[in-house]
């Protein structure tokens, strides 16, 4: 059975709005996804009706409190087939599990010389912080070049790996679509005597995910952009590796005691959750998930190939040479983001013509740069499809394309 | 709402179709690069001083038909002119784009020409950022003289 979009989008508030007595068109939410109002009401009700502290008080509604989080923690354990719920750690957003993860495994492991394998589509926040490890540790930085079409390029994957001590990488490309194969590249990373750190941002709201039949070592991802609320990310990780972790930020919350003369740290997961969390977001992410399992991922990824079959040969049959879609053509090996160059049209201008028509695009170099210099673009638009998009929401981002030739 | 028209007024098109000045100059031309981290439009302006004087001006890079046109009309705007009447007109054109921050008096006398016609900009705030690109990349072009 497939999905039931009409009924879908009755369950997210926001897609009913009209700017202009137009409908909105959202196409940005790989960017950040929209929220149904089973997140907004579980949000809401805990703020009206039981909002109190976790982990710290006896009274009732305190007890309420920290079922509704340690609930969400069970349902994200489950959601990705994590063996155990205290494996699943919350912190601010996904950039922030990346840098807790880079630095505290990082700095407990890695020594000046050694080896991280990184690829040329990722994300600036799988960048950035082993760029600040190679100052501070003076590591050593590899790179998993790219085809043609936007796929990793693999050819050389054994050699690169050669004597590297973690291959960090994207599960999903949120420049080109450009689904990886997590499970083969965290295989390869273990055969070299590697960890695998997988970025699993753009995946995970897309598409079932197993952490264990993916073999990695730790995954992360972002609450927003699985129709949870911003303000919330998750880094799961093996049980064992994230023990000998030492902590990342130090304060409440994360120890057991704390003496003149120093600190003993929590159990997990809390060892890793200082000071009081996101209590009433990562109430939101847990009945996200919950929504996301009934509608079943399976579904949504089957939705979203159907949309990207219509949204390539669409685009094509209307505009040929005159629109590029980067990464892959074949549908199954993408997910339904298209970052697209367009008549020559900048991207800035194109997406501000866009707006006229209230499809909402991204233009920008999307936290991508190294990638966008091989692109050879500065910028790109970006239109970014999810289970509540339709293929008329395709045709009327191809008629706003269209009004964009009458200004330039 | 702000329509399109108030943003891509024909003499902004002409310009980002037609860029007047482009292109660099070498030393002893002084220059700079900016870059719209948003984006990712990059920019360089090279700049000629004689005597206190902008003898040449020209602008290199990429980016969108508001970044472009308005370094193109800015480079129109400044040469042949004195260096301190230059930054009287920067300092004016960033008050149109509701960004002068400095607490000095603004010469109001100061006539911008074509480049009002970028006032729509500050109908679309995310956009003066693109306006105002080639500007401050000239100030820093401007300042690396003293040192
Ligand atoms: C692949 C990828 N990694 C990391 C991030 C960072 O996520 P956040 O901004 O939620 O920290 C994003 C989001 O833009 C992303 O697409």
């Amino acid at each position: 059975m497939s999905l039931d979009v009409t009924s879908i989008r009755n369950d997210f508030p926001v897609l009913k709005r009209q700017i202009n007595g137009k409908p909105l068109v959202y196409l940005d939410s790989a960017n950040t996804s929209q929220k149904p109002q089973v997140v907004i009401d579980a949000m809401t009700n805990f703020m009206s009706n039981g909002y109190a502290p976790i982990n710290r008080s006896a009274y009732q509604m305190a007890a309420e409190a920290t079922d509704l989080y340690e609930g969400a923690r069970s349902a994200l354990a489950k959601f990705i087939n994590a063996p155990k719920a205290h494996e699943v750690i919350f912190t601010k957003n996904a950039t922030e599990s990346l840098n807790l993860l880079i630095m505290s495994w990082g700095r407990a492991n890695l020594k000046a010389g050694d080896s991280v394998l990184l690829t040329h589509m990722e994300h600036h926040a799988n960048i950035v912080p082993w760029h600040m490890l190679v100052a501070e540790r003076g590591i050593q930085l590899r790179w998993v070049p790219l085809t043609n079409d936007g796929q990793l390029d693999l050819t050389q994957l054994d050699t690169l790996l050669d004597g590297v001590k973690v291959f960090s990488f994207t599960s999903m490309s949120n420049v080109l679509g450009t689904i990886n194969p997590v499970q083969r590249l965290c295989a390869a990373a273990h055969k070299a005597g590697a960890l695998a750190f997988v970025d699993g941002c753009q995946s995970v709201p897309h598409q079932p995910t197993d952490v264990q039949a993916w073999d990695a070592d730790f995954v992360v991802f972002s609450s927003h952009k699985m129709c949870g609320p911003s303000g919330v990310g998750i880094l799961w990780g093996r049980e064992a590796l994230l023990e000998a972790m030492p902590p990342f930020l130090g304060g409440g919350n994360m120890i057991s005691d704390v003496r003149l003369d120093g600190f003993t740290t929590a159990e997990l997961p809390a060892k890793f959750e200082a000071g009081t969390p996101p209590i009433t977001d990562v109430i939101g992410l847990g009945a996200a998930v919950g929504y996301l399992e009934k509608l079943g991922m399976a579904q949504v990824r089957k939705h979203e190939i159907e949309l990207s079959t219509y949204v390539l040969n669409m685009l094509k049959d209307r505009f040929g040479d005159e629109i590029t879609i980067h990464g892959p053509a074949n549908p199954e090996l993408r997910g339904a983001t298209f970052s697209f160059a367009f008549r020559d049209i900048h991207p800035h201008d194109l997406s501000q013509v866009l707006d006229q028509q209230n499809v909402c695009v991204r233009a920008g170099h999307h936290c991508a740069k190294p990638l966008m210099r091989i692109l050879g673009a500065n910028a790109t638009a970006r239109a970014s499809f999810y289970f509540y998009n339709t293929m008329s929401e395709a045709d009327a981002l191809a008629d706003a394309l269209d009004s964009a030739s009458d200004i330039f | 709402m702000a329509g399109l028209e108030d943003l891509y007024r024909e003499i902004i098109l002409d310009h980002y179709r037609t860029p007047r000045n482009r292109g660099e100059l070498d030393p002893p031309a002084l220059s700079a690069d900016g870059h719209n981290p948003l984006c990712g439009d990059e920019i360089r302006i090279s700049v000629a001083v004689q005597d206190g004087v902008v003898t040449d001006v020209r602008f290199s890079g990429s980016g969108c038909s508001i970044s472009q046109s308005s370094a193109s009309m800015m480079t129109s705007a400044i040469k042949g002119k004195p260096v301190e009447q230059v930054k009287s007109i920067v300092r004016r054109f960033k008050q149109m784009m509701t960004i002068d921050e400095e607490d000095t008096e603004i010469d109001e006398s100061i006539n911008l020409g074509d480049l009002e016609a970028l006032q729509g900009v500050v109908k679309f705030p995310v956009r003066i950022k693109c306006a105002t690109l080639g500007w401050n990349t000239l100030l820093d072009a401007l300042a690396t003289e003293q040192k």
